[in-house]
């Protein structure tokens, strides 16, 4: 199954909230995935198929072997879904 | 569990500085009787060592630090500032609206970022809390995500 990762600075709070939306716009297209939250010392050594982060934080991730895509608005769907359509490959 | 119950929520405060915002915050939690003053410490720290992330969408910030910090009960806090703050975010700036969060370790901290996403997911609710000047009908608005 596709393995994805949010991200933030502590993975206490704002990781999750993009989980919850993420889950959701995966669900909503019938994408299977398995999301898990974190943070961003942590993500670097997990594996994933794809991260999925803000803009500030996408830099220190550049190195993964994952796919980094970038979410700026975390209660935007339509941002969400364009992220996930125009840079996973479902 | 506190999810910005009446006295959790300040209106048109002044902060000239994100630090300030997130200060105002943490000391609404603080009041409330949800976290330790030192929790209030570690949200600024936090906002110094990673950045303002946590600035999520345009006009909001969700200051928060970890549960080990000093938190009593998952909880979150409504600051609106009078004035809007640049918090340093690239695409976000400026902050209107600054969310508190006491992060806990138990379930009820998912089911307030539950409630806290459905009500920030509507535009017309983002738009709504940066504009009325008044408890009550602010209270209106987050009665629909109780």
């Amino acid at each position: 199954m596709m393995k994805v990762l949010t991200v933030c600075g502590l993975g206490q709070g704002t990781s999750l909230i993009l989980k919850m939306n993420v889950e959701q716009a995966l669900n909503d297209k019938g994408i299977q995935a398995d999301v898990e939250h974190t943070d961003v010392s942590a993500a670097s050594s997990m594996q994933a198929d794809y991260i999925i982060t803000s803009n500030e934080l996408a830099e220190s991730l550049v190195a993964h072997d994952a796919k980094v895509v970038i979410v700026n608005n975390y209660f935007d769907m339509d941002e969400i879904n364009q992220a996930i359509d125009g840079h996973m490959e479902t | 569990m506190k999810f910005l119950d009446r006295n959790m929520i300040k209106i048109g405060a002044e902060a000239q500085t994100a630090e300030d915002a997130i200060e105002e915050a943490g000391k609404v939690l603080f009041q409330e009787g949800a976290i330790e003053a030192t929790y209030v410490d570690a949200m600024i720290d936090a906002y110094k060592e990673n950045g303002p992330y946590f600035v999520l969408a345009p006009y909001i910030a969700i200051p928060h630090a970890r549960p080990e910090d000093g938190v009593k009960e998952a909880s979150v806090s409504l600051v609106q500032l009078k004035h809007p703050v640049k918090f340093g975010h690239q695409t976000n700036d400026p902050v209107q609206l600054v969310f508190g969060l006491g992060a806990a370790s138990s379930d009820e901290h998912l089911t307030l970022l539950k409630k806290l996403t459905g009500l920030l997911n509507d535009k017309n609710n983002v738009e709504a809390l940066i504009n009325i000047d008044n408890l009550a009908d602010i209270q209106k608005i987050i009665e629909m995500e109780r």
